[in-house]
């Protein structure tokens, strides 16, 4: 396409046409509107004048007969611009007026109309027209009054003229308009499509050129950005995980692989393979539920799973939690304690649950603290876990504090990350996942998972934007347990 | 029990036959949608084993159809989508219970159990027994011979669904699904610290332990070994 092509094709020089064309027929209109106008004006002037002048000079003859109104018309045509005088007999001779000749058949009827003429002083061969009356006086005479129209005419031409400029100068200043702006906004679209052929190759660094002004494409350019920045993490996320899932999928796939090897190189008796079958299937398991929380990710990070949203109270998902990992932390011999206050969340109460189960679970792995302190009061609120769930401001924070080793700040945004485990927690079974879930889950909610410092220890804090509030009812699925018994 | 699997993957579908025909229940196979409703509508089978894509027609249209002309055998529905929505809307479709693929046989088969028996099964009952373990569902009372229990409620639910299928295996994604209403898998051995706990209420200081472990299956609870 030629850049001529491409410009006249813009959405801004098309509407500067559309204007122009709009904003032409506008003068048009008004312009006409103003010439009708005055024209009828101009004419209702002369037929006033014609009108009275006709009255005044029957008045005349009426008077003093033949002589008395050829000598006032004769008197009122020398007159400076004057208006038109004819007074005939009724054989149709002239006998006063200052008018040389008329088109053919005027002075026969009577009334207005418009027609030829020419002045008695008017040396040239020119006709004027002129708006006339006729009418016929007793005994006879006819009577012509009239009024030059040139004066009409001339102010005709005068808003002709004016159209015709007032038209190439919209036309001018129009396409002159049309083609600045078609090429300011073709330009920065240039600007824009290039960048985003770069990016569609590979350079997912690439952003758009955002102006100054903050008009519409500064701020498309700006959302575009935003997208851009998106998509990048998550390519970069999903780099990572193909990167993570060789390594750390790799790895109990091979265990699982050698174990089998040596089974059946080794074994020999049942018991023995039974063994080694059965380890198997606990390692697989494990991939298996890897599998699955990777999957959860994906789709909390993907936002599929906003379609379940329901109003829920955080409290209570805080209270089940507490109930069903407290025996856990009991045979840990840590204290897992409650505190909850109504907090309405607008959310998945699946994925918060398992998300603060996670947080749980990590607690009670890795937040025993590192040595036992003497005092055995101290011992004891040190091995407290506390989930607590309160509602602040805008925001309904779901938190689980432990008195283990903490995570130092320089790690807390790496431990986030998926399969990422921090060197204190390498030995302790685990797939690495558990605070990438919960992060997950977090943004899923247009949240975040803060991560703090208990001193000692780790306050891991789910922070959602609060719920309606008022309807603290439950809409979980209610799960049908089957009813009847052997 | 008499079981139809509707399942295109043959390996899984063999599989599935042989594993079922080994613990003494009669299993048919269909490997499409098609064929798996025509069976399913002229068989009168006990619990149907429905995968969810299937060549012709899938699963959850299947089922779909199979409800509409007032058939009501239990349907288990076997997926590779395991996620929170994909399993409510098998259960929406008229499906009883769903399973995530890849699966054990032992949960498929606690599953399918329990679903034969409730299918056609005696009407509520107010009291379980086991033994002489007693349970009353109205006044949340259980007493095992002549003591009386003190229950926590969760430990209470947790025991009345046990009793609710005594004599049938039940796994610990069974246990937190319906006792607890998750549907997600815990990293810990948390159902087996509620389990102990329980245990350690009915059956400490009793001769005759009830509540007892399957080995890669989950719990049964039961009068004596069979």
């Amino acid at each position: 396409m030629t850049a001529f092509g491409k410009l006249i094709r813009t959405t801004a020089f098309r509407l500067t046409l559309v204007y122009l064309l709009l904003f032409a027929l506008f003068a048009a209109s008004l312009l006409g509107y103003f010439a009708w106008n005055t024209r009828r004006l101009i004419t209702e002037q002369i037929s006033t004048t014609v009108t009275s002048e006709i009255s005044e000079m029957t008045d005349i003859f009426s008077r003093w007969g033949l002589r008395g109104i050829v000598g006032a018309i004769e008197s009122r045509a020398l007159r400076p611009g004057a208006n038109l005088y004819l007074i005939t007999t009724p054989t149709g001779q002239a006998i006063a007026g200052n008018v040389g000749s008329l088109a053919p058949g005027v002075m026969g009827g009577s009334g207005w109309s418009e027609t030829f003429y020419r002045r008695l002083d008017d040396a040239s061969e020119q006709n004027h027209r002129a708006l006339v009356y006729v009418t016929q006086l007793s005994s006879g005479f006819r009577l012509l009054i009239g009024r030059d129209l040139e004066e009409r005419r001339r102010l005709f031409g005068i808003v002709a003229k004016a159209a015709q400029w007032s038209v190439l100068v919209v036309v001018v200043l129009g396409i002159g308009g049309g083609i600045f702006v078609a090429r300011r906004v073709l330009r920065r679209i240039d600007a824009m499509t290039g960048t985003t052929r770069r990016i569609m190759d590979g350079d997912l660094s690439g952003r758009l050129p955002v102006g100054r002004s903050g008009d519409e494409l500064d701020r498309l350019a700006e959302n575009l950005n935003a997208m851009l920045e998106r998509i990048e993490a998550l390519m970069t996320g999903l780099k990572e995980v193909s990167d993570n899932i060789a390594h750390d999928l790799k790895t109990p796939l091979t265990r699982l692989r050698n174990r089998a090897e040596e089974a059946l190189a080794k074994s020999r008796s049942e018991d023995e393979y039974r063994a080694a079958l059965e380890r198997t299937i606990e390692e697989s398991d494990g991939l298996i539920r890897t599998f699955n929380a990777l999957l959860m990710i994906a789709r909390a990070e993907s936002g599929q799973a906003r379609g379940d949203m329901v109003e829920f109270d955080v409290a209570e998902v805080a209270g089940g939690i507490h109930e069903l990992y407290e025996p856990l932390a009991e045979d840990n011999e840590m204290t897992l304690r409650v505190k909850a206050a109504a907090a309405p969340v607008h959310g998945n109460r699946e994925l918060i649950s398992q998300a603060l189960a996670n947080l749980v679970e990590n607690a009670i792995k890795y937040g025993k603290p590192a040595a036992l302190p003497l005092d055995s009061h101290a011992a004891s609120s040190s091995r407290e876990i506390l989930i607590e769930a309160r509602r602040e401001g805008g925001q309904v924070l779901l938190s689980v504090t432990d008195h283990g080793q903490g995570i130092p700040e320089a790690e807390r945004k790496h431990a986030v990350e998926r399969f990422v485990r921090l060197e204190a927690s390498r030995t302790l079974p685990g797939s690495g996942l558990g605070l990438s879930l919960a992060s997950a889950v977090a943004t899923l909610h247009g949240g975040e998972l803060r991560l703090g410092d208990a001193r000692p220890g780790l306050i891991a804090t789910l922070v959602l934007p609060a719920g309606a509030g008022q309807s603290a009812k439950l809409a979980a699925p209610t799960q049908d347990v089957p009813q009847k018994a052997a | 029990m008499r079981l139809l699997i509707i399942e295109d993957d043959r390996e899984s579908a063999d599989y599935l036959v042989k594993a079922f025909r080994e613990v003494g229940h009669v299993a048919d196979l269909a490997s499409d949608g098609e064929e798996g409703l025509a069976m399913a509508e002229s068989g009168d089978y006990d619990v149907l084993v429905v995968d969810r894509m299937l060549p012709k027609r899938d699963g959850l249209s299947l089922i779909g159809a199979l409800r509409d002309k007032g058939n009501r055998a239990p349907v288990l529905i076997l997926s590779a989508l395991g996620q929170v929505d994909d399993r409510i809307k098998g259960l929406r479709a008229g499906g009883d219970d769903y399973l995530p693929k890849p699966y054990a046989f032992a949960e498929l088969l606690a599953r399918v159990e329990v679903l034969s028996r409730r299918h056609g099964g005696p009407a509520e009952e107010t009291t379980y027994k086991v033994g002489d373990l007693e349970l009353d569902r109205l006044s949340h009372r259980v007493a095992r011979g002549k003591d009386e229990l003190t229950l926590q409620p969760r430990e209470f639910r947790l025991l009345e669904y046990l009793m609710k299928h005594a004599g049938q295996v039940v796994t610990r994604t069974m246990l937190l699904e319906n006792v607890w209403d998750y549907h997600f898998d815990p990293q810990t051995n948390v159902i087996d610290v509620h389990i102990s706990r329980l245990r350690s209420k009915i059956d400490k200081g009793f001769d005759r332990p009830l509540l007892h472990t399957i080995r890669g299956a989950g719990y049964m609870i039961r009068d004596g070994l069979r």
